[in-house]
């Protein structure tokens, strides 16, 4: 992924949003070794849509984002074991899209050459893998936030699709361990203990809204003990 | 109050703002959608809702119609059947009356669309004329189970489709190896319509009366669709007679008459036949008035979709969105509407829908629960609101090349802190 906000300069932080547009590739896996090919050739795009997307259709669910492939594996092959570990590759760790799939396929690849017999299943015809990918826009929203204040204000009014830019998309986008806001408190507004803060949340692990909620409370509380002094 | 104003209570004013937002990159452009039919069917009925709300939003969205004799719709929905899958005779004599009024169309339409979204098999020949509007970007919208189809029609379609800037499907099933760039779009509701608005007591009854059914007399099972083979009526009420041997109940079957639709008589006569005369069995053949479906909707305890196949199946969502259990095929866009034991039942046979149909009626707190959660799945997936928000998405992605699109601000935007 390449770096898409420039606006953000030293002073002001525009809020943008990124908006998902899902394509089809008309290609389908229907047992596990055309399921870890095609994970090492596709799109960049349907490896994140495939890794991300459950964080948006059901933010409300559940904060543990399952995975498409690890979903596939478990209901279509049946093979739990192999399933649990594709799932429960910690996400956050991986600074790159590239390295996400690398991980993904090393799993895989591993798993296949200590159980032959996986290869042996295959999916019904109804349960074949059907690879998607995100086409994105990138908008800017209104809303420019200049100080602490306007952060916290613009943070009630943005909707998920923006928080889930600035904090899950900066981290793959920037290839780094920051996110877009932690960056900002800290460059910007010399907010290092705040940004500190954020940058130590692993959104994975929350939901959308409960991510937002947090962030508001975090910032709020630095806000209140700002304008004690 | 608009109707933008009323969804930001359901879905959230940031929602709304963002679709606001959108509209403003699309200011200059006219959208011209064109289908087969203006009433009946489930195109239609999207059509009569996210055209007017796109207007509302600033865009100049128009929506125009084909004309098309009695021949040639059955025709079309010859070819319906066979992308379904089902084995159909196509003549050369059929291909004839498809080009033959498919050439009157591009003669005699108006097609004036900056951006061309052309719905359904039906008017797919109208892509002939993208040469001769310069500059155009045309969508082809399928609204149809293509996942097996019949190979000759797929193949005469796809001739068009491939021509097209876009396909549209409602489901990954749905998807093939084409050269034109697809995408997926799950069709909507529109919870202010009046077939899903909260109705009073009062229409409630009134429609009850009028059909002489009541709620009270045994819980009701209903299946709301066409008159159409692949939408399994008789299935339908072989699994209500299986289940009827253990929970008394009775059966609603509606159905309405879609102008493109020439089976529905044939169809009507066997539910007729199935039923045996069976007094519980209401098999209603009812004018497309929403609130009445609405209302039928409302009274039942569990609705059924027991589909062969299908395309998005859109009467499950109006279901769920009215908090109901649900036991419906896995086929089509419907998996992707219930997760199977949380946000409804899914079935694959005859036994499996009288098994679930059973449960739910004996289990109405499980029931509830899986209402529920449907609900909100609906409101946060199937709203038209989304629909909205991907069609402009959509409209946008063909102006760029890429997977990644950054925008600078629009035109009317202003900055707000």
């Amino acid at each position: 992924m390449k770096e898409t906000v420039t606006e953000n300069n030293e002073k002001t932080f525009r809020f943008c949003t990124r908006l998902h547009l899902k394509v089809l590739t008309g290609l389908r896996a229907s047992n596990i070794k055309e399921l870890l090919r095609l994970i090492k050739k596709v799109p960049g795009s349907s490896i994140y849509y495939h890794t991300h997307r459950f964080l948006q259709q059901h933010q409300y669910l559940s904060p543990e984002p399952p995975n498409d492939f690890a979903h596939w594996i478990k209901s279509a092959l049946n093979e739990e074991v192999l399933a649990e570990k594709i799932a429960s590759i910690d996400t956050i760790q991986y600074g790159s899209i590239r390295s996400l799939r690398n991980e993904i396929a090393r799993t895989i690849g591993d798993y296949i050459k200590e159980n032959h017999r996986i290869k042996l299943r295959f999916a019904a015809g109804d349960k074949v893998f059907h690879f998607i990918k995100s086409a994105s826009l990138i908008i800017p929203t209104p809303y420019l936030a200049r100080d602490l204040r306007d952060f916290v204000e613009i943070l009630k009014k943005i909707t998920p699709n923006s928080i889930y830019f600035h904090m899950f998309e900066a981290r793959l986008r920037l290839d780094s361990e920051t996110n877009d806001f932690a960056r900002w408190l800290e460059t910007s507004l010399l907010e290092g203990g705040l940004a500190k803060k954020i940058k130590a949340l692993d959104p994975y692990t929350y939901t959308m809204e409960d991510l937002k909620k947090k962030v508001i409370e975090i910032a709020e509380e630095r806000l209140n003990n700002v304008n004690a002094q | 109050m608009s109707t933008l104003n009323r969804y930001e209570e359901i879905v959230g004013k940031n929602t709304v703002d963002e679709l606001r937002m959108l509209s403003g990159y699309l200011e200059g452009k006219v959208i011209q959608h064109i289908n087969s039919t203006a009433m009946g069917g489930g195109v239609a009925e999207i059509l009569q809702r996210i055209v007017p709300l796109m207007q509302e939003l600033g865009v100049n969205a128009q929506w125009d119609v084909i004309k098309g004799n009695k021949e040639f719709f059955e025709v079309t929905k010859a070819m319906h059947n066979a992308l379904h899958g089902k084995k159909v005779n196509i003549t050369s004599r059929m291909w004839e009356i498809f080009d033959e009024v498919s050439r009157e169309n591009i003669r005699d339409m108006n097609l004036y669309g900056d951006i061309m979204f052309i719905h359904d098999p039906q008017p797919a020949a109208l892509i002939r004329r993208k040469n001769k509007m310069k500059g155009s970007k045309w969508i082809w919208r399928c609204h149809v189970d293509v996942s097996l189809p019949d190979k000759k029609v797929w193949s005469f379609l796809e001739g068009f489709a491939n021509r097209y800037d876009a396909a549209v499907f409602s489901s990954p099933h749905f998807a093939h190896r084409m050269k034109t760039r697809q995408a997926l779009i799950s069709p909507s509701i529109d919870p202010f319509s009046d077939k899903n608005r909260e109705l009073s007591q009062k229409e409630i009854d009134t429609v009850l009366a009028k059909y002489k059914i009541d709620p009270q007399a045994k819980p009701i099972v209903c299946q709301i669709s066409r008159y159409d083979a692949l939408k399994d009526p008789v299935g339908v009420i072989k699994a209500y007679k299986l289940a009827k041997k253990y929970v008394d109940c009775q059966l609603l079957l509606v159905g309405n008459r879609a102008a493109d639709d020439p089976e529905t008589d044939k169809v009507y006569k066997q539910v007729l036949e199935a039923a045996g005369g069976d007094p519980d069995i209401h098999a209603l053949l009812v004018e497309d008035i929403p609130y009445e479906i609405n209302a039928f909707q409302r009274v039942s305890k569990v609705l059924v979709q027991k589909s062969i196949r299908e395309g998005f199946a859109l009467t499950v969502s109006e279901a769920l969105w009215k908090a109901k259990p649900v036991v419906a095929s896995a086929v089509g866009g419907i998996p992707l509407q219930i997760t199977h034991k949380y946000s409804g039942l899914l079935c694959h046979s005859i036994e499996g829908a009288a098994f679930y149909i059973k449960q739910l009626l004996n289990a109405p707190e499980y029931a509830a629960k899986l209402g529920a959660n449907g609900r909100e799945h609906i409101r946060q997936n199937f709203l038209l609101t989304r629909h909205l928000r991907e069609h402009m998405l959509l409209f946008l992605s063909l102006y760029h090349k890429g997977d990644v699109i950054t925008f600078g601000p629009p035109a009317r935007a202003k900055d707000r802190a």
